[in-house]
């Protein structure tokens, strides 16, 4: 099945919700809508389920014009934040539920619940009421309700957010692995970075209502298109400075001055805004490339193995994360290095110019 | 400000608790030192919530005794402990403005109304609320709207302590470095005794001087965040911080040598001689970060084979199989990958020993 959205609006009394949205999803796919709280990621959810009428533009399965057709008369399966499920019903009659409206027979019905259950590690449960279950467990009923229609399309808004740390990332894991055995189109919107690294798939960046870039996550991650994708796929945040270019010389901040070198040689004279994203700033130097940053420490966080150190340079705040424990006081002087090659160049519009090239793909 | 020790604390929901199973919380005994910064850090259903109340006095714990600065408050509620909470979700009054917002609790107590206005203010230019001081609350962003429920706990000069219970579980990603970062910012210049509740390690690891990891009812161990992952002392820590979670394999220990199904990894001199008294299950444990992984065998490495690469960002998980066990390795992101096969190191000062579950070490 192939899915797509043309010239989608979505307006709600003033506000708008979506604004041009074209989209193309393949059946096997997975995708991430990857955007922060209210950037419209259920408005968009909702409309691709058919939930709602988008105000302008057209939804199509298979190239046919869905627009206007009920969510029932859809193959469509969806799991919400809220751990939603019938609590008067066992966990077997929850799972079973949508074929049972589908009519399908009893004998068919009880070996797909098994077998969903045993895939979601709900077969030891399946005479309990959801209310008896920790939230993990909820949610994994929602779950196999979704998986067991075997849907053409597969949704799921935040499914993991309000469960544990540890939890999420066993589910996770198990997650991707279901997903890659089924043919639906599979979405999945987080407001996280590193979840949607970690499904790994395909990205659409949203934010305030529009499509910012689509494309393979780890791709996206290392070519923002704007200074915005970067900001939504950062986590530590991103560091930005002003960069001003001149001949063969970048002059960084106030007064730091280095020679042009690798994919910043061909920059042609301008003011610009470079890019670096934590991991990529250090405390002692990795070459003799690295530009030196002097500057006071406002705080350091100890994160177990790693220290997030915060500064501030030119009034740009940045964060520094770096291997090993730093506990650094408040107010210390430091030296942060950056190597120029590891530099995201964006002009003063926030489009990307340049990336870093990359010496390790495989 | 207090000094807050709990005495011999142990809780259950049930009336007549039988054994020890029937206990939320089974014995805590600890004492938490004025100004400091604490997190528990546990999955859900660990008790930490309810050791929070037991804190607050929101609930009175079965057995022991709870003491402010010397003082039993064991049965004193809440109001009269002097105790600030923030919850996961702000509460606020909606139709008031910040100002009052902030205000409230001070006029509750009927504090003179020259010294409200200039605690009021003191507080929001803390928290870089001035800007929004006259707002209504109603309209405000999900972490400013986080920022009042803290500032109405600070603006009491009465107050003992502040216990947050998974105050940024709902805020984005971007907006929790900004806020971690206040928080800390307010710990430093108030020195106030704060506690934090959350399922997050990086929360709590970033946030906390000493982190108490709790597990079914007990906290397992207390330390800093660089001993809770350098040495865990409990298999739980170890699986429960550090992302992917420490790597374990069963063993049998000879002399130096632990054997895990064929392969030999050697012990350090201390663990090896403390080895041989140890009893019960023996299992090692490294940390994905800690396991080295040569594309070609070096000296006393061990084979393994290469399940999957992972692509994070700024970092690869690598997942591999030895000797019929399953280990995970977290590379940076510019490390060669190895295609096919592996081969291991276990650096000694990185490979711990666990006897039922506990740390081997002195």
């Amino acid at each position: 099945m192939g899915l797509s959205l043309q010239n989608v609006d979505k307006t709600v009394g003033r506000e708008i919700h979506l604004t041009d949205v074209n989209l193309e999803f393949e059946s096997g796919s997975r995708n991430v809508l990857l955007g922060r709280t209210l950037a419209g990621k259920t408005s968009l959810l909702r409309i691709m389920a058919g939930i709602d009428r988008p105000t302008r533009g057209k939804v199509l399965i298979d190239g046919r014009d869905v627009t206007g057709v009920s969510v029932r008369k859809r193959s469509v399966a969806m799991v919400y934040q809220q751990f939603i499920n019938y609590p008067s019903l066992t966990v077997y009659k929850n799972i079973a539920s949508p074929l049972k409206v589908s009519g399908v027979p009893k004998t068919e019905i009880d070996r797909r619940v098994r077998e969903t259950a045993e895939m979601l590690h709900l077969d030891d449960l399946l005479d309990r009421l959801p209310a008896e279950l920790s939230g993990g467990q909820q949610q994994r009923i929602a779950i196999a309700r979704a998986l067991i229609k075997d849907a053409q399309l597969l949704l799921l808004d935040e499914p993991l957010v309000n469960l544990d740390y540890k939890l999420r990332e066993e589910l996770r894991i198990e997650l991707q692995e279901i997903f890659e055995q089924r043919e639906a189109i599979v979405v999945y919107t987080t407001t996280e970075p590193t979840e949607a690294l970690m499904f790994g798939g395909h990205v659409v960046v949203i934010d305030e209502g529009r499509i910012l870039q689509t494309g393979l996550t780890p791709d996206i991650y290392r070519n923002p298109a704007t200074t915005k994708v970067a900001e939504v796929f950062s986590d530590p945040p991103i560091n930005y400075l002003s960069c001003a270019v001149q001949g063969q010389t970048a002059c960084l901040g106030e007064d730091i001055e280095f020679p042009l070198s690798d994919h910043l040689k061909a920059l042609p004279a301008a003011n610009y805004i470079f890019g670096v994203r934590s991991n990529h700033l250090s405390l002692t130097p990795t070459g003799a490339a690295d530009t030196e940053i002097r500057t006071k420490v406002e705080l350091a966080e100890i994160n177990g193995s790693e220290t997030f150190i915060h500064v501030n340079y030119d009034n740009s705040r940045l964060v520094v994360q770096v291997d090993g424990v730093y506990p650094h006081r408040i107010g210390m002087e430091i030296s942060i290095y950056v190597n120029p090659s590891s530099f995201f160049v964006f002009d003063e519009a926030g489009v990307l110019v340049t990336a870093p090239a990359r010496s390790t793909l495989e | 400000m207090a000094h807050i020790e709990l005495n011999e604390i142990a809780h259950s929901y049930l009336k007549n608790p039988k054994d020890e199973s029937d206990y939320a919380l089974k014995r805590i005994h600890n004492a938490w030192d004025d100004g400091g910064a604490y997190a528990l850090l546990g999955p859900s259903g660990c008790g930490k919530t309810t050791l929070l109340n037991v804190i607050s006095g929101l609930l009175t714990p079965s057995k022991g005794r709870v003491f402010y600065s010397g003082k039993n408050v064991t049965d004193l509620p809440p109001e009269k402990r002097n105790i600030a909470q923030v919850f996961q979700f702000p509460v606020l009054y909606d139709t008031m403005s910040v100002f009052n917002n902030l205000a409230f609790p001070l006029r509750n107590r009927g504090v003179e109304e020259s010294e409200v206005k200039k605690r009021v203010l003191e507080v929001a230019e803390i928290l870089d609320l001035t800007p929004f001081l006259k707002k209504r609350a109603a309209g405000l962003a999900a972490d400013a709207k986080q920022k009042i429920s803290l500032g109405r706990g600070l603006v009491r000069s009465d107050v003992a302590a502040i216990l947050f219970d998974e105050p940024l579980t709902v805020i984005d990603p971007h907006l929790k470095w900004h806020l971690r970062r206040k928080l800390k910012e307010v710990h430093d210049q108030m020195k106030l005794t704060l506690i934090y509740v959350t399922h997050d390690q990086v929360e709590a690891l970033t946030f906390a001087d000493q982190v108490m990891v709790m597990y079914e009812g007990e906290i397992v161990q207390i330390g800093t965040p660089q001993e809770l992952f350098e040495n865990p002392k409990h298999k739980f820590v170890g699986f429960f911080i550090g992302s992917p979670g420490m790597n374990f394999l069963a063993c049998s220990v000879d002399s130096n040598i632990a054997r895990v199904d064929g392969a030999g990894i050697v012990l350090d001199d201390n663990t090896a001689a403390l080895a041989q008294k140890a009893q019960g299950k023996m299992e090692i444990g490294i940390r994905p970060m800690h396991l080295e992984v040569h594309t070609k065998s070096v000296k006393g490495s061990l084979p393994a084979k290469v399940k999957t690469i992972e692509d994070q960002g700024s970092f690869k998980i690598l997942t591999v199989t030895m000797a019929g066990h399953t280990l995970r390795a977290r590379l940076p992101e510019d490390q060669t990958m190895p295609s096919g096969e592996a081969w291991l190191r276990f650096p000694k000062r990185w490979t711990k020993l666990f006897a039922d579950g506990r740390l081997v070490n002195k």
